[in-house]
């Protein structure tokens, strides 16, 4: 199959990097605070919280980016306090691809975060407590230097995951180039117009790229596995 | 951040009245504990379970009781919630208490240093330093202050935790099993400097154990825990050494525990003649310390076995009033020692040297003499 770089749309691969970048930003702040929650909360109906943020993974995208498209389109309450606040409404706008992907990522964070503050010693909270700190610095200076490689895990998922998605997009963001054309949307486009040689361009490009993020991750994992912060035995 | 007030109570006495329930795997378990603790070490003896962690859990606010009042000299650290009153519980960050956990938790991504450091958040960066450095030497560990934890040996961990507990200058000190597994060598140097740490500072110091050894090395003060109560209270001497129940007995390592009838009684003589029945009509009388007891009562004797003397021959001119015959059953080794069962009329475990052993040409079906003296049958209420 013939690659045609020639057509390779800049402008989309450029907005799908930004895209991504933002959305993983944003769900790093998001998620710490609502990770935390779900590793250490006590709260008897936690389980209908972990099982709304774990929804994106199963939810077929359209269905995600349709519910998202509503709630921002002029008919809801949001939609109108957002077009009062900014003459315009969030649907086929890069904010509303932002708060679309948001959702859509949300479990690809949250979860490796989650599951690595539950795996940090309750102990080691507990003496830090006993020092005299309280649970913000017992947060910053404990739990998240010993999961630093969930946290890591859980962005960059974030953020390949942002790359590659279409469905969510495409309901949210439309196809507008500079605006909401992301790459995936660029190769459905070019593939429909029998452009194979450039949809090839972009998809090849998308998979190298994916695939190097994920191999740096795996790599800087494996590395920090052999230093993992144990007790090791008595020497 | 907050900062633990700096103004010590006078006078650092910790009363505790603590009700605790909570399910377990196997059972509802119930802590109901009333004690106070001066300055200097009281120790919590008992098995696990007894409820001794979940006692220090709730003293250093780790845990919330049910019901009851925990308070250091003047300040309150947790009261019940009552009709007159909304009650207290001092956050655990405020109440500055050192507490030692049974696994140390020593944060892992720490220096030894840095460690250290940690409960001083409160001071400037060099005050901080210097009080670190200077805890740091005092329990010999500041040649390791670039070390993380998992680098050091098992006896510098226990040094580290200490240091860390206690450069945060607490006003109760909480320590659970902190020297478990340490040698006795590297245990009593740890005592030590603890000890002399203690003469300076004065503050309780509540420290769990499940060690003998380490209840005699200590104690001043012994509180006996069984169940989530407190079974017994006094010095070692008197808690180890004269048991009134029988848990206590096998806590403080009677080997040997028997059912016994009172047989005879001598005043004038300070003894009583007890009764043991074995099996088959068999039976053994042994002299033991005089107690309150009516004749023809049933009691329980305990006997150490290391307090048991082992001859092959009958030995004469002895101080030691219980020489009795009996048979080998059975030789073990456990580690450097042999537990020899011995059918007497009952059968007794008696613990020698591998050397005695040998020496004594002991095997399965030797004919022996048990000598045990007067005080080392314990007499315990059924």
């Amino acid at each position: 199959m013939s690659i045609d770089w020639q057509a390779f749309d800049w402008q989309a691969f450029r907005l799908t990097i930004e895209l991504a970048l933002v959305v993983s930003a944003m769900l790093f702040v998001i998620g710490l605070p609502l990770a935390y929650w779900i590793a250490f909360s006590r709260w008897r109906w936690k389980f209908l919280v972990e099982a709304m943020v774990a929804l994106p993974v199963v939810l077929p995208p359209t269905v995600l980016g349709f519910y998202v498209l509503v709630a921002l389109g002029s008919r809801s309450p949001l939609g109108r306090w957002w077009q009062s606040l900014t003459g315009h409404t969030l649907a086929f706008t890069f904010s509303g691809l932002v708060i679309g992907s948001i959702l859509y990522s949300l479990p690809f964070a949250v979860q490796p975060f989650a599951a690595s503050f539950s795996a940090v010693d309750l102990k080691l909270l507990a003496a830090s407590a006993t020092l005299g700190a309280s649970p913000l610095r017992t947060f910053f200076r404990v739990v998240v230097p010993l999961s630093a490689h969930g946290l890591v895990t859980g962005v960059v998922l974030a953020f390949a995951h942002t790359m590659g998605e279409f469905g969510v997009v495409l309901m949210i963001g439309g196809n507008i180039p500079g605006v909401t054309r992301t790459v995936s949307i660029g190769i459905y486009d070019q593939v429909q117009a029998s452009n194979y040689a450039a949809a090839n361009a972009m998809a090849m490009l998308l998979l190298v790229s994916c695939f190097a993020v994920l191999t740096v991750v795996y790599g800087l994992n494996r590395r920090s596995n052999q230093r993992v912060w144990t007790m090791g035995p008595v020497k | 951040m907050p900062t633990p007030a700096e103004v010590k109570p006078a006078n650092p006495t910790l009363t505790a009245r603590i009700r605790k329930s909570f399910p377990t795997p196997e059972r509802e378990f119930s802590l109901d504990v009333e004690f106070s603790a001066t300055p200097g070490f009281t120790i919590l003896f008992g098995a696990s379970g007894s409820g001794k962690t979940t006692l220090l859990d709730c003293v250093a606010g780790l845990a919330t009781p049910d019901a009851g009042r925990i308070a250091v000299g003047e300040r309150v650290w947790f009261d019940e919630k009552t009709d007159a009153g909304a009650g207290t519980n001092i956050l655990v960050s405020k109440r500055r208490v050192g507490y030692v956990l049974q696994d140390l938790a020593l944060f892992p991504h720490l220096t030894v240093e840095q460690n250290t450091e940690y409960g001083l958040a409160h001071l400037p960066g060099s005050a901080r330093r210097q009080r670190a450095a200077a805890m740091l030497q005092e329990f010999r560990i500041d040649h390791l202050r670039q070390q993380r934890p998992a680098k050091i040996s098992g006896g510098e961990r226990q040094r580290m935790a200490l240091a860390r507990a206690l450069v945060t200058d607490p006003c109760v000190l909480l320590l659970d099993e902190p020297l478990a597994a340490l040698d006795a060598a590297t245990k009593s140097k740890i005592l030590d400097d603890l000890r002399r740490w203690n003469q300076a500072h004065g503050i309780p110091i509540l420290y769990v154990t499940h060690s003998r050894e380490e209840v005699i090395a200590l104690g001043e003060r012994v509180l006996v825990m069984e169940q989530g109560r407190i079974i017994a209270q006094g010095t070692p001497h008197e808690v180890l050494r004269a048991p009134l129940q029988e848990t206590v007995a096998q806590l403080a390592g009677f080997e040997n525990i028997f059912d016994a009838t009172v047989w005879l009684i001598h005043e004038d003589r300070g003894t009583i003649t007890c009764r043991l029945p074995g099996p088959a009509g068999k039976f053994v009388l042994l002299e033991t310390p005089l107690i309150r007891a009516d004749l023809g009562s049933w009691l329980r004797v305990g006997i150490r076995a290391g307090d048991i003397l082992l001859a092959i021959a009958k030995p004469v001119g002895l101080s030691a009033r219980n020489v009795i015959a009996g048979q080998v059953l059975r030789l073990d080794r456990r580690d450097m020692m042999i537990s020899a069962r011995v059918d007497c009329g009952v059968e007794m475990e008696v613990y020698l040297t591998l050397a005695a052993r040998d020496a004594l040409e002991l095997a399965e079906g030797r004919e022996v003499w048990l000598v045990i003296k007067t005080h080392s049958c314990h007499l315990m209420q059924r």
